[in-house]
């Protein structure tokens, strides 16, 4: 279980978190993801990356059920979650979302204290029997979301009172404070400059030890940077997926190589 | 060189090609857009200026005409109370004592004023004491009356009474009414003002603050100096609070559900469509439904505070119902997300992070809905609550609610209505109470705003 700094290399030991077959997400009439079949491992970072507009962003939803949020969405297909299929009737959406938590793009701290930022999902989830407990959970995800360090004095402070690094950082914390067992994360570094990006990107690195993280990703770099496998897509399908360094240095479907030289997107 | 590759003179010739011109000087284009642009906002300007100005008169014109109502004239002198007349038994027994009725106080008030004009040494032609009644308010020994039922044990005493004066001796203090203006008047003479000037400077007659305006009921058509205000704010009180508990819990929840809820389809578009158009149905439509359902179908009593805040929650509900949406939309959806994101429910990410956020905007919307339905008149004529002459403080709350009443545009407008002019004065001083309710309510709105906008 120790995880090695080259993770490329124990792909095929880790156990299938979340594997979706046959996948299909309808926009009202727009197809919007076609037949893909993916399968996301435990303690890994897989990556999705591909143009504007391919349904990368649309999937990740699609894996805590944020779509369902959205009326016109429909999703068809089996996403299963440890063997559950998380679109079963009897699944209840909060549920699944206590487990799979999401990182947005724009971060988006709640206007309430950085504690109460954190605190608010364990306590509506009533992971703290007490205060004592629950100042614990505070101070163990802020140090998981590597920002400890900087908001340790100011716990009353406002969290939108932070800079957009930090509120990503917060907003990690935020979601790992309800003990997640996979962590998606849609862009989060694409409204952060490039000293909070690879701060974020560390983190990441770090959270690889104990979730499951899915990024999706505009910039080749941070997928090549910090995902052990990576999906392309393109134009609603999963082009292709397979581990990271195969896919930036040997791509096997002619699209994804034009992508990654540039030529499409 | 050839002369091709002469070198350019400096100047305006140096700049060529299609912006060829100086920076300094304006090219017609230019020109015309600033032009434009300073035209625009002239015209801001002058309408600005034309609704400020309106609304300096109008306020101006307000106060002029209102303020003397908050001054009232009284004659002060000291009454006899005769026990011969007011207890007959001389056992100050309160059964025995209701017996008299104003009649027998009258004479009291007319003799007091009589020998205090005698006593200072006052000329004057009449020689009844009779005669002077004019000067006094119709109401005055009926306050007598209620001041002895009161304190019993005052009577066979000289006690100092600060009397009302008629309408028209207020308005000769208040420069309303000339010696002149009742020439023709049946009610009172020139020689009773001769007789108030004197009295004026012995000190007898005095302006005072009129407090009874503020505290007091209606008065009949023929003694304005006796009207109040009071008895009407309260009913105005009672219909805000039935307004209050109805509108805002309904508003707040039939928004929530509709923004947040509701599924998006033709059924809650046209929901949607109806409340905006309820917005702007005339309140007096309002008015007949209440008549119609309220008294007419439930037999809910008529002229009660009950019923008109039952109606004006109804014309309020919209207008709170759409500030609220817009609030609730107003709030960014990444919120919704975040909330959603760590697990929390629907209902949790609405109460939990939307409705604080959008809170500052649901009172202002109400608060304004309220001001709306305070200043209502219209809907209020359908059901009674104009026209009653509301001359009881109601007896506790109940009644409050369920006890003919009226309100303060109510009063104002019944007021305006009646021939005597000192009852105009005193609408105008309704209108400025009533403007003072408004003004406090817009204020209460923007502190509340602000103290919730600085929780970050």
């Amino acid at each position: 279980m120790y995880d090695t700094p080259n993770a490329s290399a124990d792909v095929a030991a880790k156990a299938t978190k979340i594997s979706a077959k046959n996948v299909q997400v309808y926009y009202g009439d727009t197809h919007a993801i076609k037949d893909v079949d993916v399968e996301i491992q435990d303690k890994m970072v897989t990556a999705f990356i591909g143009p504007s507009g391919c349904g990368k962003s649309t999937f990740l939803r699609c894996l805590n059920r944020m779509n369902d949020t959205i009326d016109v969405c429909r999703v068809e297909g089996d996403i299963n979650l440890d063997g559950e299929n998380i679109y079963d009737p009897k699944v209840d959406p909060v549920q699944l979302r206590a487990k799979v938590g999401m990182v947005f793009q724009k971060p988006n701290p709640f206007p309430k204290s950085i504690y109460d930022n954190i605190a608010y999902g364990p306590r509506i989830h009533g992971l703290a029997k007490n205060k004592a407990e629950l100042d614990e959970i505070v101070e163990k995800s802020l140090r998981r979301g590597a920002i400890w360090e900087e908001v340790k004095d100011r716990l009353h402070a406002p969290g939108t009172g932070l800079s957009g690094g930090q509120q990503q950082r917060l907003c990690i914390a935020r979601a790992v404070a309800t003990e997640p067992e996979v962590l998606l994360m849609d862009e989060p570094c694409s409204a952060l400059d490039p000293i909070a990006t690879a701060q974020v990107e560390e983190l990441i690195d770090e959270l690889r030890e104990n979730y499951s993280v899915v990024i999706v990703t505009h910039s080749m770099q941070q997928a090549a940077r910090v995902s052990q496998k990576t999906a392309f897509f393109h134009l609603g399908n999963l082009v292709e997926f397979g581990e990271t360094g195969q896919i930036f240095t040997n791509p096997e479907d002619p699209r994804t190589e034009s992508y990654i030289t540039g030529r499409i997107g | 060189m050839t002369d091709a590759s002469a070198p350019t003179p400096i100047g305006s010739g140096a700049r060529q090609g299609k912006h060829a011109t100086s920076l300094y000087a304006e090219d017609a284009r230019t020109k015309k857009r600033n032009a434009a642009e300073k035209r625009f906002q002239a015209y801001g300007i002058a309408a600005i200026s034309i609704g400020i100005f309106f609304l300096v008169v109008l306020l101006v014109s307000i106060v002029r005409s209102g303020i003397p109502a908050f001054t009232q004239t009284f004659i002060e002198v000291p009454v006899y109370l005769d026990a011969a007349k007011l207890d007959k038994n001389g056992n100050r027994d309160p059964d025995d004592l209701r017996k008299v009725s104003t009649f027998g106080y009258a004479p009291l008030i007319d003799n007091a004023i009589f020998a205090a004009v005698q006593d200072a040494g006052l000329t004057t032609e009449f020689e009844k004491a009779k005669d002077m009644r004019a000067m006094i308010s119709a109401s005055a020994p009926a306050q007598l009356r209620d001041y002895v039922l009161a304190n019993p044990s005052e009577i066979g005493k000289t006690v100092e009474f600060k009397i009302l004066a008629s309408s028209r001796v207020d308005g000769y203090m208040k420069g309303r009414v000339t010696r002149e203006s009742v020439a023709r008047d049946k009610n009172i003479d020139a020689a009773h003002f001769d007789l108030i000037d004197q009295l004026v400077e012995t000190g007898d007659v005095e302006r005072t603050f009129n407090w009874d305006f503020i505290t007091g009921a209606d008065a009949s058509e023929s003694r304005p100096e006796q009207a109040g205000i009071g008895v009407s704010m309260i009913g105005s009180f009672f219909m805000m609070l039935v307004v209050l508990c109805l509108s805002l819990p309904i508003g707040v929840a039939a928004s929530i559900y509709l923004e947040e809820f509701a599924p998006k389809n033709r059924f809650t578009d046209l929901i949607e469509v109806n409340i905006s158009n309820l917005a702007a149905v005339p309140s007096i439509v309002f008015g007949i439904l209440g008549l119609a359902v309220f008294i007419q179908f439930a037999h809910l009593p008529q002229s009660a505070p009950l019923v008109g805040g039952l109606v004006l929650t109804l014309m309020t509900l919209p207008t709170i119902i759409i500030s609220t949406r817009a609030s609730l939309k107003a709030v960014p959806p990444s919120i919704r997300d975040a909330a959603l994101g760590v697990g929390a429910s629907k209902m949790q990410a609405v109460f939990h992070h939307v409705l604080p956020l959008a809170a500052p905007g649901i009172l202002t919307g109400t608060i304004i809905g309220l001001a709306q339905a305070l200043g209502e008149t219209a809907p209020l004529l359908l059901i009674g609550m104009v026209g009653y002459i509301a001359t009881n403080v109601p007896d506790g709350i109940a009644a409050g609610f369920l006890s003919p009443n009226s309100s303060m545009p109510a009063q104002i407008y019944e007021w305006s209505k009646r021939a005597d002019p000192a009852y105009y004065e005193r609408a105008w001083g309704g209108i400025i109470i009533l403007l003072l309710f408004l003004m406090t309510m817009n204020i209460i709105a923007i502190i509340l705003r602000r103290r919730f906008e600085r929780r970050w």
